[in-house]
Parts: structure tokens; C-alpha cells; sequence
């Protein structure tokens, strides 16, 4: 098995140049190409230990981001490329990193509907998972990247994958995207963490991403069993707290925060049942990262985790 | 000139000769080009979707996932149009990929819509657009040049989104603009129409056939070139098996319209790509010594765009022949003393001042 971190340097860049980078992420292969230099950058940091897909496999999403001709460069300006074809506007070259990681999610977001797919963070300990869905800024991908630097193995920060019939998990583990202050706050709980290159100004502010396959079994590619579906959400004024939800509301919010529980439709309504029907559902309120990962750590009926 | 994704639609058995390699090609030329769950049901018909690996099909099972669902939500939208067409008397007369959904006819097999195309007389457009704008259907944000232009010189208003959904609803009352070359009596086209379920219609399946042709051969912009095609050889196939009468007439309705030559182009590029069976005295019954001796040209432009547009198969000058055709367009659309301003205050809006979402807001959402 080749890992990416282990082609020389030069290598790399004129692979990656030539589009022929084919990374093994979870059950799909992105074939990834780009000539800017912080996307190349933030690829040989963070996906250092990723498995190259042999060349000869069939590839799921090819993406590239190019900057193509003089005018685009004195511009400072790429261009994202899905199936060669531009599906968004012209992105500056200082957030291209970050739109190769949006990328990679929207490949997944729009083209694939073998699961059911929530807008959740999902870690996991042995042989037992915790799904965290949210929307954007109730502070699931901090907690996510706080529970991968306390021993837990990160399974996705953006895509909780669920086979339907099944109350599992599967893994599809990317970098953790952090934002404006939670760039911080992973700083100082951890001085491990290891991050790509940083994207300013975009239109969710500063962006930065974090290396996220930190355990020995983060690149398995077996399904993980839910146990668990925890809301979280940050907020400075209110007491901390992890209080059980009812499994009801919680079937609402989950298909609330699905991409395809509608598309899915009556099979989507069975698989959204299986899972809640198995897994315990809790609200988190936190602002302290130490007191939230010891909530999660202690939750109960966690045996075996 | 063959190319991946034409010989797999025709023939889908092929598939199973392929590498993987040429595989990621065909499923990224099929994603770019619309055609996707279209290539997804030919391969099920074939038999042969059931001999690939998995990791291949789930793709082509989420394309059809994503084709039925915009099928119930055709459905339920296209009801809800009609009870505001109900409430002011006015039939609800679908166009294109609307039409051939809930026809159910072979175009519809995988077809992939982006709005709903409707077809109203004149002089009730005005009372449609405010029953529909009392129903939730609401005028996009354009600018007030835009919006101008649409009503002075379109044949349609500027397009409907409804506030609770978020589907677009396009209302024409032609299927050319007034300015165009050729001018389409409308009313012609409301003598003939299909009642396919209550209340809701359709264009008769001759015109159906030539405003698919038309709308093909009038288009600036060639992303779905190929799948607009790929329709009209659909049609070209199935409505004569329904019809024993259906080439009789066509071509003189054709001439009645004033879209002939449209016809003729898209007769001869289905065959030309799609090796659609067409008798031959509608070819030439269609065709015209003019249309000859530019054939050559038309065919190294629309050659060109009737390929996926997808790097890899672009050819020689398909920059060139796209960009052609897109000025071809508009002086299709109307003529040069209209035209120049009008393509000079496009070029100044987008270069400065649009007022228009940007290309991001409309295609990403879902990100």
C-alpha cells in the first residue's frame, strides 16, 4: 500500500500537476489536480497518510483547481473544476485550499445517494460511534476536532453516512474545517494539532484545516454502530450542559439536518427510523472544549468505547 | 468524430468492454452533460447494469434517485401551477422536459430538468404572471434592464421562483422571440394541443419534435447540447410507432410555423449523431439548396457542440465554433440594430455592475 506522504517531494508536485493524484477517501477515490502551490501544500500535509489508489481503479469525482494563463495570475485568481466543467465562479488563489476541502464535500453532498447522509460530525472509540449533527456554527466540527485530539478516531467532519437498514456509520474521515474562533480554541487545547494552509476571507471568514486521521485505525474502512446523537451547540451564557432528548424530536431535527432524507423518500423515512430507534439522542450545550469532551467521554451506556 | 458517450447510449452493452479509466470518462462526460440517469436507464433496459461492480452503479443509482425525485416534485408543482391557472380559466400547457415527464414518454427516461417551461396566449400573460405571483410564484431578482428586455423583446417573462420551494417556473408566450427570423404564429400552436392527464397539456407531437429543434438550434450556450439531442432522437423514435401519420404532415407544419429550417437541422444532426431512422423524403422535403451549401458549416460548428462539454473531447477549434454559435444566437434572436446595444450593455453589466445573482448562488446551493 502506497501512502501519499511517501512520494518524494518532486514527485508529488508533478503528479498533482498532471492530475494524477488518486487518494482513497472512505469508500470513494478523488482524483486530484492542481498547480497552485497552497493547495499542493495543504494536500501533502494533510493527507500525508492517505492510501494512493492504485492508477488502473475506477475514480469517483475528479476535481481540479487550476490557474490557467498570465491575466489569472497577476488576478490571483483559480478555477475550481468538477468533470473538467467550472461549477462555481472564479475562486481567489489565497482560499484555494479551502475550496478544494468544499469541494471535495460537495462531490458528496450532490452525487451520492447510497446512504443516508446527515450534515454531521461523527467520532468514534472502538467499535462504537457518536453522530453530531448541526448547522453551521453550532460548533460541531470544534468539538469533533477536540474529541480527535483526545483519543477519539474522527470519522467525518461533514458527512455522517448511514447505510439504510443499518445503524452505522461510514467512515469517510477528511480534514476538520475550523473557523475564525475555534482556530483558537483548538490551539490552545491542544498543541498537537497539525494544519494546513490558511484561507482569509471567505465567505465564512478564516478558515483553516486540521489533519484528522490521528489514530492507528483512522483509514479503516469498516462501518462503525451509532450508539449516539448528540446535538451540540456553543454558547458563551448558558450553563454547560448534556441532557437526553427524546427520540421523536430528534427523528425531525436529523432529517432536518439530512441532505437526502427527502430525495431518499419512503426508504429514506426507514433509515432515518432504524437509526434513531438505536442510537441514545442528547442535547449539548458547552463553551469550554475540556468540559465537553469529558461530557462526551462520560456519556452512558458508552460500554466498550 | 464518434465519441464515449454517444456509442454507450446506443449501444450500452458496450460498457462491459470498457477499463476502468475509460469508465471514470464516461460517467464524468454523462454527469457534465445531463445524461447521467438518462445513460443509467439505457444500461438497465440493456440488461448490463447488473454485470458492473458496485462502486460504478451506486453512481448511476444516485442519478436515478435524484431523476425520481425531481419527478414527485414535478408532480406535486405542476398542480400547484394549475390551481392558479384554474382560478383565472387558462389551460396549463407544459414545454420540453416538463412535457415529456409527465407524458411519460421514452425522452422522459432519465430526463433531468432545471425548471418548468409553460406556454400561455399574449394576451392572458399578464393575468397568469399576477395569478401565479398570488400563489407564491414570485419574479426573480433581475434588474430593471433585464427585466425590461424580457418583456419588450422575449417570449417569455422573466422566470418565476416560488418562495416555499424554490423551483423555477418559465413562462413563455411564444417559442421564439418576436425579434427572431422567424415568426411563429402562436395561436397555431394552442389548435393542436394533447390533453395528457385532466387539465394539463401538452404540444402535439409534431411540435413538440420542432420546438425541441427549434429551442436546439436557436440556443447560444451548448451545456445540454448534446442531451437536447439525445430527446429529440428519443422522439424521432417513439412518436411514429404511436402514429402511423406522424411524418406526413410534419414538415408542412414545419413550413406553417416558419421553422423549417430549424427541423432540418435537428432531423439531420439526430441522424448525423444518433443514427435516428428518418424516411428520406422528410430530409429532403426539409431541406433546400441554402441549407445544402451551408451544411459544411453548420456541421463543423454543431458537430462540435453536440459533444459533452467536457475537456476531453473537445476538438480543434471548439472554442471557436462555440463562441460562433453563441453570436449565431442572437442574430437568430433579432436583428443587428437591437442586437449591438444590447450585447454591449450585457458586456458592460458583467463587467461591472450585474445586479444579477452570481453564477455561485444559483448552482451551489446544496453545498
Amino acid at each position: 500500500m502506497q501512502l501519499l506522504g511517501h512520494l518524494s517531494a518532486d514527485d508529488f508536485r508533478q503528479r498533482l500537476t498532471r492530475g494524477k493524484i488518486p487518494l482513497r477517501v472512505g469508500p470513494y477515490i478523488y482524483n486530484l489536480q492542481s498547480n497552485v502551490p497552497s493547495v499542493a501544500a495543504g494536500i501533502e500535509v494533510l493527507y500525508a497518510d492517505f492510501e494512493l489508489a492504485d492508477p488502473l481503479e475506477f475514480v469517483d469525482y475528479n476535481i481540479a483547481i487550476l490557474r490557467n494563463g498570465f491575466l489569472s495570475r497577476i488576478r490571483g485568481e483559480a478555477e475550481f473544476l468538477f468533470d473538467g466543467k467550472s461549477p462555481f465562479d472564479t475562486i481567489p488563489t489565497g482560499q484555494a485550499y479551502a475550496f478544494l476541502e468544499w469541494g471535495m464535500n460537495w462531490c458528496v453532498s450532490l452525487h451520492t445517494n447510497e446512504y443516508l447522509k446527515l450534515h454531521a460530525a461523527a467520532v468514534s472509540k472502538g467499535n462504537t460511534a457518536i453522530i453530531m449533527p448541526g448547522v453551521p456554527g453550532a460548533g460541531k466540527s470544534t468539538l469533533c476536532a477536540a474529541l480527535g485530539l483526545s483519543g477519539w478516531r474522527i470519522l467525518s467532519d461533514e458527512h455522517a453516512m448511514i447505510p439504510p437498514h443499518t445503524a452505522e456509520i461510514v467512515p469517510l474521515c477528511r480534514p476538520v474545517s475550523l473557523k475564525n474562533e475555534s482556530i483558537a480554541a483548538i490551539k490552545s487545547f491542544s498543541s498537537s494539532a497539525v494544519f494546513g494552509p490558511v484561507s482569509k476571507k471567505t465567505h465564512k471568514g478564516v478558515v483553516v484545516h486540521m489533519k484528522a486521521d490521528l489514530q492507528a485505525d483512522s483509514h479503516d474502512t469498516k462501518n462503525v454502530q451509532a450508539r449516539a446523537m448528540i446535538f451540540p451547540r456553543y454558547s458563551k451564557d448558558e450553563r454547560q450542559q448534556l441532557s437526553p432528548r427524546p427520540r421523536t424530536d430528534s427523528f425531525i431535527l436529523a432529517a432536518y439536518h439530512s441532505f437526502n432524507y427527502s430525495l431518499l423518500c419512503e426508504a429514506g423515512f426507514d433509515a432515518m427510523r432504524t437509526l434513531i430507534e438505536n442510537v441514545d439522542c442528547y442535547d449539548l450545550i458547552y463553551h469550554d472544549l475540556n468540559w465537553a469532551v469529558k461530557a462526551v467521554n462520560d456519556l452512558p451506556g458508552l460500554q466498550g468505547a | 468524430m464518434s465519441f464515449l458517450l454517444q456509442q454507450l447510449l446506443l449501444e450500452p452493452r458496450d460498457i462491459l468492454n470498457l477499463d476502468n479509466s475509460q469508465i471514470t470518462q464516461i460517467l464524468s462526460q454523462a454527469r457534465n452533460s445531463k445524461l447521467l440517469a438518462s445513460l443509467a436507464i439505457e444500461l438497465h433496459r440493456a440488461g448490463v447494469d447488473s454485470q458492473l461492480p458496485a462502486v460504478i452503479t451506486r453512481h448511476f443509482q444516485s442519478a436515478l434517485l435524484i431523476h425520481e425525485k425531481q419527478k414527485r416534485d414535478l408532480a406535486y408543482d405542476v398542480e400547484k401551477v394549475k390551481l392558479a391557472l384554474d382560478s383565472i380559466d387558462e389551460r396549463l400547457v407544459l414545454l420540453k422536459g416538463a412535457a415529456y415527464l409527465l407524458s411519460e414518454l421514452p425522452a422522459s427516461r432519465g430526463r433531468i430538468i432545471t425548471d418548468i417551461d409553460i406556454i400561455i396566449p399574449h394576451r392572458r400573460i399578464d393575468k397568469a404572471e399576477r395569478a401565479l405571483n398570488e400563489t407564491g410564484w414570485e419574479s426573480s431578482h433581475i434588474n430593471a434592464y433585464n427585466d425590461r428586455y424580457y418583456r419588450k423583446w422575449g417570449h417569455e417573462i422573466p422566470p418565476l421562483t416560488n418562495t416555499k420551494r424554490g423551483t423555477t417556473l418559465d413562462v413563455h408566450h411564444n417559442i421564439l422571440p418576436p425579434t427572431a427570423g422567424s415568426k411563429v404564429d402562436a395561436d397555431l400552436l394552442f389548435e393542436n394541443l394533447r390533453e395528457i392527464k385532466p387539465g394539463i397539456f401538452t404540444l402535439s407531437w409534431q411540435d413538440m419534435v420542432i420546438h425541441s429543434a427549434t429551442h436546439l438550434f436557436h440556443e447560444g450556450e451548448f451545456h445540454h447540447g448534446l442531451r437536447d439531442l439525445w430527446d429529440l432522437n428519443q422522439m424521432l423514435r417513439d412518436f411514429p410507432d404511436r402514429d402511423p401519420h406522424f411524418w406526413d404532415g410534419l414538415v408542412k407544419r414545419a413550413r406553417d410555423l416558419d421553422l423549417v429550417g430549424s427541423l432540418f437541422h435537428g432531423l439531420s444532426y439526430a441522424q448525423q449523431i444518433f443514427g435516428t431512422p428518418l424516411p428520406t423524403w422528410v430530409i429532403d422535403d426539409a431541406s433546400d439548396w441554402s441549407r445544402r451549401l451551408r451544411k459544411p458549416l453548420m456541421d463543423f460548428l454543431f458537430l462540435r457542440a453536440f459533444r459533452p462539454d467536457h475537456p476531453q473531447c473537445a476538438l480543434r477549434w471548439t472554442g471557436l465554433a462555440l463562441n460562433m454559435l453563441y453570436v449565431r444566437s442572437h442574430y437568430l434572436r433579432m436583428p443587428i440594430y437591437l442586437l449591438l446595444p444590447h450585447l454591449a450593455r450585457k458586456a458592460w453589466m458583467r463587467r461591472f455592475d450585474d445586479g444579477e445573482p452570481s453564477r455561485e448562488h444559483r448552482e451551489s446551493e446544496g453545498v
